[in-house]
């Protein structure tokens, strides 16, 4: 079997910045991501990046993700792509089906001292008549399908969602041609920042707040041609009516994402459920330690965010995960992560950031009196 | 605050909102429009002015403020900012024109001497214009910073151009 000092599940802007830190502090880390390449969201997104200087905004996604990349290899990280974990076992074994260089699978288990999850966030769908119907995406297999795959996955599009996803998959899936016919947005305001807003509005993308998606309508070759709107109430609930159809051959739902729960559930970790970070969300103290001792969170899978603070809570965890096997002592640990805690907060302030920085301090007491010391594996 | 409803703003709401230069700063020559309103975590603007024009400071939630009197409407931080929120309005070219600069990613990147649909905030045709600077370094990171042209009247609506369009 396979013995590692740090594992760390997922290569997105957490994982990868979780495994520098222990990597630099001289801890034997492995780095294991199921996709083709390392980046997490980021490999995604050709848009420049939104937040502070000191975390590379002003850069292009995909770019920001080649640095990080680069950075993990300098700080000799054993990286494995188109790996998947698959299992978490008793006793902190890990399965993964690990991807060879000739294209076949191997499944290995491997030991780990530490283990630092984070894998992320997935998309929310929602249900409606015809939902099934092809045509009918995430915004994020659209958004692949442009950036990655350089394939528009139709002519007109129909947005179901405004926050900062729907807002920014719409720019870009303009930018590589569709038209987008409108945004829907089923509350009464727009969900994004106003900038990525009204630089689609500017474009010419009507944005209907308060009015959702009733039915996906199927032409002659069952692919979607058309989509059945409503206006709805305070309730959310359609008003009879107000229906509208418009003409689209694709429906892409940007409506919310939840943090991937399964690897965490697996290896025992407390959940508790936090709506404004996504869902159910492992349970941390400051150190990004869940109730299992050993296994770290950081980044989407412990609240939906954004890349500068899954960057920052990344390297929180890989400093914590270093301290706990001795490469960084106590002290030296606390002064490293006192420094990015009063970052984060300042990351958190204003009118998007400080509901999430309220659930995640309100999480971290949850976590201090129910859980106090993490419970050794089971 | 209609435009947490309709995603755009309205002259007013931003005056509102933001500091914008004065009458007599833009009889004085090009300067630089912010129009982010909404405290987010975001500071590339701050570090792209090399005049020292725009502060956010601590916290990074602070809304970007401009010193006018720093600012001589370069539009280095058209290209910079990840918003495409800062625009650069010129109100003394004389003879009744005015230009305003904006970022622009999509193709085809708008030639010098093409005509074009100004439009406003909402994406509406206000007026024609016609294409008097492209530029488009490798500094940019392929965000072109397109000016055009248009009636001094609509300096403040103007804000981008129709896409695809065709005289
Ligand atoms: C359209 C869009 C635009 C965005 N724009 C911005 C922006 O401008 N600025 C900003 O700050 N943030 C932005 N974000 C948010 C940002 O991308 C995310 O918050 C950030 O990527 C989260 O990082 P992460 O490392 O936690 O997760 P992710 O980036 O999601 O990475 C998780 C990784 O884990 C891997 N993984 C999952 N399960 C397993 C498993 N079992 N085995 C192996 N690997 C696994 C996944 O393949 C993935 O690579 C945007 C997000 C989207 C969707």
């Amino acid at each position: 079997m396979i013995h590692k000092d740090v594992l760390v599940i997922g290569a997105g802007p957490s994982g990868l910045s979780a495994a520098i830190e222990a990597g630099k502090a001289g801890a034997d880390t492995l780095l294991v991501d199921l996709n083709l390449k390392a980046g997490g969201q980021l490999f995604k997104q050709i848009h420049k990046f939104f937040g502070s200087s000191a975390h590379h905004s002003g850069t292009r996604g995909y770019e920001i993700g080649s640095l990080l990349l680069k950075q993990a290899r300098d700080a000799g990280v054993e990286i494995w792509l188109q790996s998947t974990v698959i299992g978490i076992f008793p006793g902190g074994k890990v399965g993964i089906e690990r991807g060879l260089d000739n294209g076949e699978k191997d499944l290995v288990t491997l030991k780990a001292k530490t283990i630092i999850i984070a894998t992320g966030a997935s998309e929310n769908a929602i249900r409606f008549k015809g939902w099934t119907t092809p045509g009918v995406m995430g915004a994020g297999a659209a958004q692949t399908m442009v950036n990655v795959n350089h394939v528009r996955p139709g002519e007109n599009i129909v947005m179901i969602g405004s926050g900062n996803v729907g807002l920014i998959v719409s720019y870009q899936l303009m930018q590589a041609g569709c038209n987008v016919v409108a945004l829907l947005e089923a509350a009464p305001k727009v969900g994004g920042y106003s900038v990525h807003a009204a630089k689609i509005r500017r474009a010419g993308v009507p944005i209907y707040t308060s009015r959702t998606i009733i039915e996906a309508l199927a032409g002659e070759d069952g692919s979607v041609c058309g989509c059945v709107t409503a206006a709805v109430d305070d309730h959310f609930q359609p008003v009879p009516g107000t229906e509208e159809t418009l003409k689209c051959d694709v429906i892409t739902l940007a409506t919310g994402m939840k943090p991937t729960m399964d690897l965490v559930k697996l290896a025992g970790c407390a959940l508790k459920f936090h709506g404004p970070l996504g869902g159910y969300v492992p349970i941390h103290d400051e150190r990004l330690e869940t109730s299992v001792k050993g296994v770290f969170v950081a980044g989407d899978s412990t609240g939906v965010e954004e890349a500068n603070t899954a960057l920052d809570e990344g390297k929180i965890a890989g400093i914590s995960a270093a301290e706990e096997l001795g490469y960084i002592s106590h002290e030296d640990a606390d002064a490293m992560r006192s420094e990015i805690w009063s970052r984060l907060d300042s990351l958190r302030l204003g009118p998007f950031g400080e509901r999430r920085m309220k659930e995640k301090k309100a999480m971290m007491e949850e976590y201090s009196e129910t859980v106090k010391v993490p419970a050794a594996f089971q | 605050m209609s435009y947490i409803k309709t995603g755009y703003l309205e002259y007013s709401e931003l005056e509102s909102l933001q500091t914008l230069p004065d009458e007599k700063r833009y009889q004085e020559g090009p300067v630089a429009v912010i129009e982010c309103v909404q405290n987010i975590p975001c500071n590339p603007c701050e570090a792209s002015c090399k005049f020292g024009a725009i502060h956010i400071g601590s916290p990074i939630t602070n809304l970007p403020t401009i010193d006018t009197r720093k600012c001589i409407g370069c539009g280095n931080c058209i290209a910079k900012c990840p918003g495409m929120a800062i625009f650069v309005v010129n109100k003394t070219k004389g003879r009744g024109i005015a230009s305003v600069s904006f970022p622009y990613e999509y193709y085809p990147v708008p030639k010098v001497g093409d005509k074009c649909h100004a439009v406003d905030r909402k994406g509406e045709y206000i007026c024609d214009g016609t294409v008097s600077k492209v530029v488009n370094p490798a500094s940019y990171d392929h965000t072109p910073v397109v000016t055009i042209d248009i009636p001094i009247e609509y300096a403040n609506e103007v804000r981008s151009i129709e896409r695809g369009y065709q005289p």
